[in-house]
């Protein structure tokens, strides 16, 4: 709940009213700010991009408790995607430098004093880890939004307190693992031991680099595994700082490998190593798919996957058309448009379809875009140019297939990889903008008349990620939340991302959950011990 | 007899200081205050008998007090309405300020209790922490469940703060105690009135004070010293207090239900006495079992409702488990709590130590043999020997009611089957433990003592996420563990009609 406000008080644009003071002070800086920003930015605003307060300390990859250099003495290029200029130079690792991170976790996992340290101990480390995360708030946060393009507000604001949070979370679970005595047929005494499941291989993705990584790693601890995590090469810089403060928490060396990387080299390296027992993957569906062969071809080791989606947001009749307006503009734009969960099918009531339109336009028009780094922006660059050119090719293919292109559509400045917040309308279920996942700041409208319709069309995609349903009426609101194939349903609301609530896909976006006791799952092997009873008192 | 490091001297052997008492009076919403009669308490050093310092006493009308506070901070204020996650970070603040308090809190305890300063620093306070720690991880993970109901429902379960929570502790282990009760209310989101025990108040308003600072917000949590026949019943029948948990003996266990019903039918839990066998079979390492039989009724000298007061040892090895424990009470050192070289403290007060002797006399007049103690350590103080009896039969009265003190009796068996019988043929049913090496002797006597907790070949191996609770008369309802926080949750149904479901 206390991160659903703190994204909904950003998303509101009300910052200067919101309960928190720390906000209200912001929100003066804010007000003036927003003269310059209100709207699209001039390209004038991008010009001169504010210098990050933070230096890049840890571009090496960290293996066995070292930072190290990669195998092959290579390195790559990390880009600040408000220029698309170099901000650091990072250890190159492939194949041969996963061979040593797993090696490491295996050695950790197998002889090492992690899975044997009492789970009171693992929670104490990871409760340890979550301070150090809230006292290293600013130069995480600048890192994310320096290496991300996401505004800083949010990734300060928002993402980090979501994460020391889910890492205390993790941490509370640590101790109460339990498994089962279970009913027997006959006299026997049966139990279930919940065992950590060994060297876990983790890929992130780019989007909340740090945000995945703690969902991955957190979780993972906590059941008493070793981990390798494969960063994504957009962003590999929060995570190497992050892994820092674990080890300053107390995790021994060789429980948490970083792996800087690309995805044919270091990532397929990790998916087919034969000593992973257990991969997770966030990601494209594309790749998910490769990855879940991978591991079938090899050492056959369960595989989680929470991979991309097509999500509606239906805005039923009896809708309070201002708020949901403003709810399916944050569902889309929130994070310049590279969520899983994005709502970018936004299906609307044909009564309140023209009211809608007319304020989802200017809504967007409304949005601020520019530096992340400035108070009161909402949408900074896209990640990197193979993303913006997508995306720009996407808008190119609504115009073409016959929707109409309310607002936006064009990149902004000319330099870094900004785009205009853009609204399509008349959009049908043929147009490949409302099939494939765009991942950008593109919200497609649709027209719908009846709920029977609406699940049907709403149902008819490849992806099952989540749904946001905006009703008052509580049979509308069961029977789409049952009728629809997704793995979460917002209701009157969107994007409350509890460390609780697990979240995961329907069809191909994706198995298994993360967050919530339902990952503690995805990291345990369950253990079967059966012995006979001589005379039992009772069965 | 047993070495003494003499009961009478002070504690010059030490060279800890006692450190000057800070909180003496009641902590009724965030505020210390004085009783409203105006009356006080002497609190006792049991290792000389002498007033350590005067504490408000408080009654009916304080009680009042504290239960207002209380209601009114569950039913406006801000410790249920926060979440789960936000009542954990409180908590785990608590737990670090009691982590940096440590020595002055042992010292509290071990002057006013009796009990070994040195464990009670690394035992009792440290569990204190850990037991905050693991009910802040559980704040945020108390699930109700979605039901499957018939066709045409939809339906689940919100498990709800059960609302105000009056605690009533006993003396033997006031910092666990407290945290016991404390740490799962406190993580479901309720709000407290607690008394400790008479003899031990110190520690309570100390942490009552940590708690404040911790931030735990004004009347969440109020201690109101007192005695059990006035205060503890002046919660125990409160019309607006929603639970009691109560952890003491039967005799008071029961007054509190009988309360309990005559007012406000208001739930009850009750941890309350044992007569606990420990039975050790033939196939036992000798010297494992006899130090674990030892520690098992010796432990916190004897004061400690799951103390393994039956010790049933197999024929075949009775004699040499029998030299071993005489053995280990001569070699155990009773003297003053704040002495390294001691191992067991005075009795918590007078009334124990008397009784405890009266029921040494009882054991000899019976024709139980006494092998080794029996008498009071010094002239003053409420020290007394560790004491062994053989030959105690299962119907005297030192095998059948619960001595509280460090008195050993010791049977003999021949069967399982036999063992087991006996064992049983008790009104109690907390603990019991096993010591062999069998596994179907194990796992079969597991299932047939009538008892809350089983310990094979260990004892008194408490862990916080270990449900802890007695059978028949000691007890019901459980404390420590998930299970804990079902004695201060309130479980609600919500069930609607679901129209047009694509799957029921």
């Amino acid at each position: 709940m206390a991160a659903a406000s703190r994204i909904s008080s950003l998303l509101s644009r009300s910052l200067a009213s919101s309960t928190s003071s720390s906000l209200i002070s912001k929100g003066r800086i804010y007000g003036v700010g927003r003269s310059v920003v209100c709207g699209y930015t001039t390209a004038a605003a991008l010009e001169k991009p504010i210098t990050p307060s933070v230096k890049v300390t840890y571009t090496k990859l960290l293996i066995n408790g070292d930072y190290v250099d990669s195998a092959s003495g290579k390195t790559f290029p990390t880009y600040d995607p408000r220029t698309g200029d170099v901000i650091a130079h990072v250890a190159e690792g492939d194949a041969e430098d996963i061979n040593r991170a797993v090696s490491a976790a295996r050695k950790a996992f197998d002889e090492g004093p992690w899975p044997k340290t009492t789970a009171y101990e693992r929670s104490r480390v990871l409760f340890k880890f979550a301070d150090l995360i809230d006292q290293h708030t600013e130069e995480l946060a600048t890192l994310e939004t320096w290496d991300n393009g996401k505004p800083y507000e949010q990734a300060a604001k928002v993402e980090l307190p979501m994460i020391s949070r889910l890492i205390r979370y993790y941490a509370g679970w640590a101790d109460k693992i339990h498994g089962l005595t279970v009913p027997a047929d006959s006299p026997h005494l049966v139990q279930t031991i919940h065992e950590p499941i060994g060297v876990a291989g983790q890929i992130i993705p780019w989007n909340f680099p740090l945000l995945m990584f703690a969902w991955k790693v957190a979780p993972a601890l906590a059941c008493g595994n070793t981990v390798v995590v494969k960063t994504a090469e957009q962003t590999p810089l929060s995570a190497l700082y992050a892994a820092k403060l674990l080890q300053e928490a107390g995790i021994p060396a060789g429980v948490v490998n970083v792996v800087s990387g690309y995805g044919p080299t270091a990532g397929a390296a990790l998916a087919s190593h034969m000593q992973v027992d257990k991969l997770a993957f966030t990601g494209s569906t594309e790749t998910g798919k490769i990855v879940l062969q991978l591991a079938a071809k090899t050492n056959l080791k369960p595989v989680t996957l929470e991979l991309g989606g097509k999500s509606p947001f239906i805005v039923c009749k009896d809708a309070d058309v201002d708020k949901a307006v403003e709810l399916a503009h944050f569902a889309l734009f929130f994070n310049q448009g590279q969520c899983c969960c994005a709502g970018s099918r936004t299906y609307v009531h044909e009564s309140v379809y023209d009211e809608f339109l007319e304020k989802a336009k200017a809504r967007a028009l409304k949005r601020s875009v520019g530096d992340p780094f400035v108070a009161g922006i909402e949408q900074g660059p896209q990640i990197d140019s193979e993303q913006f050119e997508k995306i720009m090719k996407y808008i190119r293919s609504g115009v073409e297939s016959g929707a109409t292109l309310e607002t936006g559509g064009e990149r902004i400045g000319d330099k870094g990889y900004y785009i205009q917040p853009t609204v399509f309308s008349n959009v049908n279920e043929n147009m490949l903008i409302s099939k494939d996942e765009i991942f950008g700041p593109v919200q497609s409208i649709l027209k719908f008349k009846d709920i029977n319709e609406v699940i049907r069309r709403a149902n008819t995609t490849t992806y099952g990620l989540a749904a946001g349903v905006f009703t008052q009426d509580i049979d509308t609101a069961n029977t789409l939340t049952r009728a629809l194939k997704v793995g979460t349903v917002w209701v009157n609301c969107y994007d409350v991302f509890d460390a609780a609530i697990p979240f995961g896909g329907y069809k191909m976006s994706g198995q298994g959950r993360e967050k919530g006791i339902h990952c503690l799952s995805n990291y345990l092997q369950v253990k079967a011990v059966v012995t006979p009873l001589k005379d039992p008192a009772w069965i | 007899m047993a070495n003494h490091s003499n009961g009478n001297s002070n504690h010059t052997e030490s060279s800890f200081k006692i450190p000057p008492i800070k909180f003496t009076k009641l902590f009724i919403n965030g505020d210390f205050v004085d009783s409203v009669s105006g009356k006080t308490l002497d609190t006792i050093d049991p290792r000389t008998g002498e007033v350590i310092t005067k504490v408000s006493l408080g009654d009916a009308e304080d009680i009042d007090l504290a239960v207002k506070a209380a209601r009114q901070a569950f039913d406006h204020g801000p410790w249920p309405r926060m979440s789960g996650s936000e009542r954990g970070l409180i908590m785990l603040k608590f737990a670090d300020l009691i982590e940096k308090n440590a020595d002055e809190l042992a010292a509290l305890d071990a002057v006013n209790g009796g009990k070994v300063f040195a464990l009670c620093k690394v035992i009792d306070v440290a569990e204190a922490s850990k037991a905050l720690r693991y009910y802040a991880g559980a704040a945020d993970k108390i699930h109700g469940t979605v039901l499957k109901l018939s066709k045409g429902l939809h339906g689940y379960t919100l498990r709800e703060p059960i609302g105000v929570v009056g605690s009533i502790i006993p003396w033997n282990f006031p910092t666990v105690m407290f945290f016991m009760k404390t740490a799962p209310a406190l993580a479901a989101g309720c709000t407290i009135v607690l008394k400790p025990a008479e003899q031990t108040p110190l520690s309570a308003l100390y942490y009552a004070h940590l708690a404040k600072l911790a931030g735990v917000p004004d009347g969440v949590l109020n201690v109101v010293n007192g005695h059990g026949h006035t205060t503890g019943a002046a919660i125990s029948s409160h019309m607006d207090i929603d639970k009691v948990t109560f952890t003491g003996s039967t005799e008071v266990g029961r007054k509190i239900m009988t309360a309990a019903a005559a007012s406000n039918l208001k739930p009850v839990s009750l941890e309350l006495g044992g007569k606990s066998p420990l039975l050790i079979f033939d196939d036992a390492d000798i010297d494992q079992a006899a130090e674990i039989a030892f520690r098992a009724l010796f432990f916190n000298k004897g004061e400690i409702c799951v103390a393994s007061s039956r010790v049933f040892v197999q024929e075949g090895i009775y004699e040499k488990i029998e030299k071993k424990l005489i053995e280990k009470a001569k070699a155990t050192v009773v003297g003053d709590p704040f002495d390294p070289k001691v191992h067991q403290g005075p009795q918590t007060d007078k009334k124990q130590f008397e009784k405890i002797l009266s029921y040494i006399e009882l054991g000899k007049r019976e024709g139980a043999t006494l092998l080794t103690g029996g008498n009071r350590v010094g002239q003053k103080g409420y020290y007394i020997e560790p004491t062994i009896f053989a030959n105690v039969k299962d119907d005297m009265t030192i095998a059948r009611e619960e001595i509280f003190g460090p008195v050993m009796s010791l049977m003999k068996f021949r069967t399982m089957e036999e063992v087991i019988k006996r064992a049983n043929d008790t009104t109690y049913g907390l603990a019991a433990g096993i010591i062999t090496k069998n596994l179907n002797v194990a796992n079969t006597v597991s299932r047939s003592i009538r008892a809350g907790v089983i310990w094979i070949n260990c004892y008194t191996a408490f862990d916080v996420d270990c449900p802890y609770g007695g059978y028949k008369m000691s007890g019901f309802g459980r404390d420590y563990g998930l299970d804990a926080l079902n004695q201060y949750l309130q479980t609600k149904s919500v069930v609607t009609p679901v129209v047009d479901s694509p799957w029921y």
